[in-house]
């Protein structure tokens, strides 16, 4: 490890360059790191402590890791779009290979003896004449006090003994012993819980409440209205779960606004835009729209409009956070994905100074996207600053999760594409249709999306949904095919507002945007009489692509035919996307049974391909890439948000039912390793090939095109037999 | 407003509560013992299970008057980390989880799924767990560390 000349920074380091922000050498016997982001379930904590133990020589056993607080640095914005790994992780081990050089150095000079014959094991420096010092009596408990610089190079991957090995995850024990503490599982002295009375509709009101005889209530101990937004505190949580409930009963609300028949809502969604942006290299312009031409020498042309309904993160816990005002400040314990980003939104909310409000991260349950968590944050500092002193934990209801969280945006996809003679594909237009992705909380403007915001009496309106015109944004993401196609035209339609709130959820457009365009290039292949798989091949010039997808074809073995029992017709089906054009590739392989009698899809396996570049713990890999299928499945076979006139009807797990154990099939994941290439995102990349894969499946097994999700038994009756 | 006497992971407590109240908000506000979760107080996800006399129940909306006198245990009294159950242990070894917060439901339930049967097919593990929601993904991996845990700790 000679040092190098100087590279760029990462990011991350870029923006928070003092190494004692990201690397502490303890007094006792650890390092501590920190991280910007934060442990979603995803595992990111083990991976980064990984890379950090890796840099610096040390078994994982002496890391400890600390995730982000809004109070303090390393300020890495949200943990989002799986670019943990990519942001964090090559910060870190940047940090670390700092920080050990420094260490060799003062070791060197401490031992006296030349820097170049030292080793080092479990943080102990060992000179060649066997003279040695540890980090501990170098450096422990004292900061570095310097900046990152680049000078250092981390190890090369043939070094790595603990990188791309196996590793156990740090959080588990104590999740799996019992002593973990979730958002909702903290306890403070002192502490009230808190639960909301939300109007029915988002822009509902409250007209009117009685509250007195909640306030006569045992343990309650404070009502907090503030406009629309009502809440009970009380001194244990059963008291106020029921004293909610009794509160929901004297109050009125008024104005619920109609959120229209869902019927429609997919044929509407064209007819309302705000805006129309067609991509040129990937990036949505200001400027007309292409009209749609089928060229000279096309010889079978393929049209389809595929829909996804409003889909919910579905979190198994609802939503949590702990609240405590002091003085001038006020602190927030939120499972949150941004600490930094959601104190400053907080703080604009109540007309505070931005470092007035510190947003600690807490784990939660799976968030998987921008769920209801910041909005419990919000939540619990209105019930906060009414009792001063108090820690206050406030917990939506089950109802309140599935009617509040900001959800995945219902979307459309008209596709249009053609192929020559010869089997190339002359022609490839993609329109989507969606309202916004992005609907967090940002600290700019008089506007929020926090739900309380705009509630209170004095509200903040909602922001306006503007089109994010970057490449690879919410509603176009992975609309731009990765295959090598002549000009294609793909534009980016942003609906006007939608009835329901929306914001992001894992992938973003990427599960509708794949599900369209992977299963167009099934129709097309049937179209022209060529193999699906054959047909992505001969477009597709990304040798790591190429690679992912024979990986996948190969592990699947031979078709498993029809299957024994006609009245059970069995099929397979294929996808591949590379998330975000240049992400981590993922090729999905579904195989299923289709029951004719009930019209019910059972997987059978599924086949998961993928190449994130070098890998830091395959095991974390193969969870996240299962995970997402499975999810994504899910949201394919049978999730849908239901409405009527002017409410929510998903209220429980009977009304929005989710996969369960009986329903999932086997899973084999083939991993890639690319040592010697940076780490790609992979969180969310198999979300998008699923719906594509299963679709094809159903096609091979009973000659039906389902292309709206989610596949229920009614629609695939009517695609069979209309 | 009572006294209500319980048994849970073998100690006895007295809680003064009404017998209405659920299991599940003893457990959690009188006792601290969060390990068993709230995720729907519905019945519908299962992540607030417990075993009572053995038998896997959700505690959310068990009236806790009910529970009086039988054998309550909860993740906390499967195992601890110095003498943990073979499920922990197999759960560790499979990093069998995501976020973790269905997890609890899942281990007490499967505790009780191999009570019963002890060498369970796969099938009759998806089954068992048919009532308990995961919503990362993690099915594969918990349905093998329950595998692994029937088999004597071999993967």
């Amino acid at each position: 490890m000679s040092d190098a000349p100087e590279r760029p920074l990462p990011f991350s380091l870029g923006q928070n360059p003092n190494l004692d922000d990201w690397i502490r050498v303890d007094a006792e016997r650890t390092v501590t790191v920190r991280t910007g982001k934060v442990e979603l379930g995803q595992g990111i904590t083990t991976a980064l402590s990984l890379i950090a133990a890796e840099e610096l020589d040390l078994p994982l056993s002496r890391i400890r890791i600390e995730t982000a607080d809004s109070a303090r640095a390393p300020n890495e914005m949200m943990t989002v779009g799986s670019m943990s790994i990519e942001q964090s992780g090559s910060a870190l081990r940047q940090a670390a290979a700092e920080a050990r050089r420094l260490l060799l150095d003062a070791a060197a000079a401490r031992l006296e003896v030349s820097r170049d014959g030292l080793t080092v094991g479990d943080g102990v420096v060992v000179a060649p004449g066997g003279e040695r010092v540890s980090y501990w009596e170098l450096q422990g408990g004292r900061p570095f006090g310097v900046p990152v610089t680049a000078a250092a190079s981390p190890k090369a991957a043939a070094e790595h003994r603990l990188v791309g090995k196996r590793a156990p995850r740090l959080d588990l024990e104590g999740k799996v012993l019992g002593s973990a503490r979730f958002v909702q599982d903290l306890r403070f002295d002192d502490m009230l819980y808190a639960r909301v009375v939300r109007p029915p509709s988002r822009d509902a009101t409250l007209a009117e409440v009685d509250d007195a005889p909640v306030r006569a209530m045992e343990g309650v101990v404070e009502v907090v209205r503030d406009g629309s937004f009502l809440a009970v505190l009380a001194e244990r949580e059963q008291q106020a779960i029921e004293a909610a409930a009794t509160l929901r009963e004297h109050a009125r609300f008024d104005g619920a606004a109609p959120l229209g028949d869902p019927e429609g809502l997919h044929r509407r969604m064209a007819g309302n835009l705000r805006g129309s942006y067609p991509l040129v290299d990937g990036t949505p312009m200001e400027q007309p729209v292409p009209p749609l031409e089928v060229p000279e020498g096309a010889v079978h042309t393929v049209q389809a409009s595929y829909t996804r309904p409003y889909i919910m993160h579905g979190s198994i816990g609802p939503s949590a956070a702990v609240a405590l005002s002091e003085g001038d400040h006020l602190t927030v314990w939120s499972s949150t994905q941004g600490p930094a980003l959601l104190a400053p939104s907080i703080a604009l909310v109540l007309g505070v100074a931005p470092d007035v409000v510190r947003v600690i991260h807490v784990e939660g349950p799976g968030c998987y996207g921008h769920n209801g968590s910041d909005d419990a944050a919000m939540d619990a500092a209105l019930c906060a600053r009414a009792v001063p002193g108090r820690h206050v934990k406030l917990q939506w209801s089950r109802a309140d999760e599935h009617a509040q969280e900001p959800y995945g945006p219902a979307m459309r996809m008209d596709l249009q594409a053609s192929l020559d003679g010869g089997g190339r594909v002359v022609a490839w237009s993609h329109d989507v249709y969606s309202s916004t992705h992005m609907g967090r909380a940002i600290p700019f403007g008089r506007r929020s999306s926090l739900l309380a915001a705009n509630q209170r009496a004095e509200p903040l309106r909602r922001p306006s949904p503007r089109a994010a015109l970057r490449p690879q944004s919410g509603i176009h993401r992975n609309a731009d095919p990765y295959y090598a196609f002549p000009q294609p035209r793909v534009i980016k339609h942003l609906s006007a507002e939608a009835p329901l709130r929306t914001s992001s959820l894992r992938g973003l457009g990427a599960f509708g945007n794949v599900f369209a365009a992977e299963s167009m290039m099934d129709e097309l292949a049937v179209a022209g009489g060529l193999d699906p798989v054959a047909l992505r091949l001969s477009h597709l010039e990304d040798p790591r692509g190429h690679a992912v997808i024979e990986a996948c074809i190969e592990r699947a073995g031979p078709p498993p035919g029809r299957g024994p029992d006609p009245q059970r017709p069995r099929g397979r089906g294929f996808a591949y996307s590379r998330y975000e054009n240049y992400k981590c590739h993922a090729a999905v392989l579904v195989e299923l049974e289709v029951d004719l009698a009930s019209f019910e899809i059972h997987l059978l396996r599924a086949v998961i391909a993928a190449d994130s570049g070098q890998i830091i713990d395959p095991d974390g890999l193969d969870n996240q890439l299962e995970g997402g299928f499975v999810q994504a499945a899910s949201w394919t076979l049978l999730e849908q948000v239901g409405f009527d006139g002017d409410a929510i009807t998903s209220l429980d797990w009977e009304s929005y039912p989710i996969l369960r154990f009986d329903q999932v099939p086997e899973v084999e994941t083939v991993l890639i390793d690319r040592p010697d290439e940076p780490s790609l995102g992979a969180g969310e990349a198999t979300t998008g090939p699923t719906p594509a894969a299963i679709a094809n499946a159903v096609f091979d097994a009973t000659g039906a095109r389902l292309r709206e999700t989610p596949f229920t038994p009614a629609r695939l009756r009517t695609a069979l037999f209309g | 407003m009572s006294t209500v006497e319980l048994t849970i992971n073998g100690e006895s407590q007295r809680v003064e509560v009404s017998p209405e109240t659920p299991l599940l908000r003893v457990l959690r506000d009188h006792l601290d013992l969060t390990a068993t979760k709230e995720g729907c107080g519905l019945e519908q996800c299962g992540a607030c299970t417990v075993l009572v006399d053995g038998e896997a129940r959700m505690s959310c909306k068990l009236p806790v008057g009910e529970a009086a006198g039988a054998a309550i245990t909860t993740l906390e009294g499967l195992g601890t980390r110095e003498s943990p159950h073979p499920l922990q242990q197999a759960f560790i070894a499979e990093n069998a989880a995501q976020c973790g917060f269905c997890t609890s439901g899942i281990l007490v339930r499967a505790a009780a799924l191999l009570e019963r049967n002890p060498d369970p097919s796969d099938a009759e593990i998806r089954t068992a767990l048919r009532d308990n929601l995961c919503r990362c993904g993690a099915h594969n991996r918990v349905v093998r560390a329950i595998r692994r845990a029937a088999s004597g700790g071999a993967p």
